[in-house]
């Protein structure tokens, strides 16, 4: 534990995990492409891959209540990090993941972060993935995250994934794909807001096998100045299953969303349903803000806030 | 007190048309402080048009606004917030991810001990346990909106409060609940000012004062005891218009006890 943190890595880490210092448990914080510090606990066992760059996270069948920490945090410009990381969770547990990558580019160099994270759930588990994306500094450099999401439910498994960016990255091109076995859940929450010449792109597959499997996907997105989103999720019914879908966009100044939802079915009984929505912020929500004495701004920004809390 | 000096607004008659329709046409009135007014009349005669003027929402055509002496014809909606008009709307707003809790804070400007958020939604009959945590989007109906943005003005306390029709969409059970919130604003006004637009009879049996507004223009105003008699004939006039009882009896699964 004698690992210097400066005070923009603590920044960093406060933005995107809400980790003050370093955390108890489990934990593997990366730095600049770079282990910069880890811990194992009695049930959550971190180990470095042999094949790729990355961690294996081995979480024993039973495991409940425990909280997995791994942010990534890059301050070097000009640095490419491509990170493999497989979580196994065993059966029975009940169990919180938090990720994250924070970017603090102050050169003209770009800084790019590609994390590649698998998810085996095993039966009757149910995860909590939180995962935050984060970029900050003055520099021209692009600050550019191409995440890799997989995850795969076995029976009954639960997997509930909260999806961030808030400001500050440059480019993303996400991409979640995930297959839903028997009985089992997944709940993708995405949160996204670009701003001034900023892109996102958002793919999402996700393939519902078993009877009973159901996804619920619920995107909420903000589009400011010059910058440009385009969502594409895809849900697969292949069983007895439930999909939802839902796009929500807010656009602003001259921004552009593109909204593509998706849905396959395979069995006569598959229900599956999508929406979205873009439009600009509702005229009567910033009226009746005014009327409660904010100024046009303040409630522009409460709107915001609100709509991606 | 508010006072109005020949305020008139006009729009297109069409969009883009050069041709203009009057919605409130040349309109006086003086609004006492520690009083409880009622606006009334037939729909389409201007009422919310009214109150949006007052609040800022619409700019007149010509004509002056005075708060307490003050010209606020040109101030903003912030401005006029912050001089102490509040107003509820006929169709309150929703909004995404944004919790009662939250905005009942925004209304009164800070945050509020649980237990004037329990009063102000006891006032309008929600179970604050139920409804602090839920968003205000579209996952509340009709009425527990209404209630909702009744509760907002409430928290806000201002010195002259508007209210637009606040019993639309709300059931039989909770509109008791509700004339007796007004009943009590009305005794505990000191000094404050009260204005609901209302078609109930119960609630225009509140009134200190009722104005009849048809057509953007005061057909009738005075004291409750001098209008009050005349209301029957003055809606006789009006087809579209007929003072109702709250017999619309829906019952909903809304708590209204806690
Ligand atoms: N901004 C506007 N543009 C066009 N027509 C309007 C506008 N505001 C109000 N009106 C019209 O003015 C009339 C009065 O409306 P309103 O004030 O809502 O009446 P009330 O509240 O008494 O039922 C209606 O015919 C309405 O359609
Ligand atoms: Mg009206």
């Amino acid at each position: 534990m004698s690992v210097d943190l400066s005070p923009i890595d603590q920044s960093l880490l406060e933005e995107i995990a809400s980790i003050h210092g370093m955390p108890k448990g489990a934990y593997n914080i990366r730095k600049d492409g770079q282990l910069l510090e880890r811990n194992s606990s009695a049930n959550i066992e971190i180990s470095t891959k042999t094949d790729n760059p990355g961690i294996d996270i081995h979480i024993k069948p039973g495991t409940k209540g425990e909280t997995v920490y791994i942010p990534v945090i890059l301050t070097a410009s000009g640095l490419k990090d491509v990170v493999y990381n497989s979580f196994y969770v065993g059966e029975n547990c009940d169990v919180n993941i938090i990720a994250g990558c924070g970017i603090h580019n102050s050169c003209d160099q770009d800084s790019e972060h590609d994390g590649i994270h698998s998810f085996y759930c095993g039966e009757n588990s149910r995860v909590r993935y939180i995962e935050k994306h984060y970029g900050e500094g003055e520099g021209a450099g692009m600050r550019i995250l191409n995440p890799v999401t997989n995850v795969y439910l076995e029976k009954n498994s639960y997997c509930e994934m909260e999806l961030t960016q808030i400001r500050g990255v440059s480019s993303t091109v996400r991409d979640t794909n995930a297959e839903v076995g028997e009985g089992a859940k997944l709940v993708l929450n995405e949160k996204l807001l670009t701003h001034d010449e900023q892109t996102a792109v958002s793919n999402m597959k996700v393939e519902l096998k078993g009877d009973d499997s159901s996804v619920q996907v619920i995107s909420r997105s903000v589009a400011q100045g010059n910058s440009s989103q385009t969502f594409n999720p895809l849900v697969i019914g292949q069983a007895a299953c439930r999909g939802h879908v839902q796009c929500d966009a807010i656009i602003m100044d001259k921004a552009r969303v593109t909204a593509i939802p998706g849905i396959e079915a395979a069995s006569e009984e598959a229900v599956l349903v999508h929406e979205a929505a873009i439009g600009k912020i509702a005229g009567d929500q910033i009226v009746k803000l005014m009327t409660l004495g904010l100024s046009e701004e303040e409630a522009e920004a409460e709107i915001l806030e609100d709509f991606l809390s | 007190m508010l006072e109005l000096r020949n305020v008139s607004f006009e729009v297109a008659r069409e969009e883009g048309s050069k041709e203009t329709k009057r919605i409130i046409d040349n309109l006086s009135l003086t609004i006492e402080d520690d009083k409880f007014t009622v606006i009334t009349g037939p729909n389409g005669g201007g009422k919310s048009t009214l109150a949006k003027l007052i609040m800022g929402v619409e700019q007149p055509t010509s004509g002056q606004i005075f708060f307490d002496g003050v010209d606020i014809t040109h101030q903003s909606i912030a401005e006029r917030a912050k001089l102490g008009i509040g107003y509820g709307f006929q169709q309150p707003a929703r909004f995404k991810g944004m919790k009662v809790k939250k905005l009942l804070d925004l209304s009164a400007g800070k945050k509020l001990p649980m237990l004037a958020c329990n009063e102000y939604l006891t006032k309008v009959g929600l179970c604050s346990a139920t409804y602090l945590t839920r968003e205000v989007d579209k996952s509340l109906s009709g009425g527990e909106m209404k209630r909702i943005e009744i509760a907002t003005i409430l928290a806000r306390d201002p010195k002259l409060a508007i209210y637009d029709e606040p019993e639309a969409g709300i059931d039989l059970w909770s509109f008791d609940r509700l004339t007796e919130t007004f009943r009590d604003i009305h005794s505990a006004r000191n000094g404050r000012s009260i204005v609901i637009i209302s078609h109930q009879e119960r609630i225009i049996q509140l009134a200190d004062d009722i104005i009849w507004l048809k057509d953007g223009r005061v057909e009738a105003e005075g004291s409750a005891e001098t209008i009050m008699p005349r209301l029957g004939l003055l809606a006789k006039d009006n087809p579209f218009c007929t003072l109702t009882h709250p017999t619309e009896l829906h019952l909903t699964e809304i708590p209204t006890t806690c």
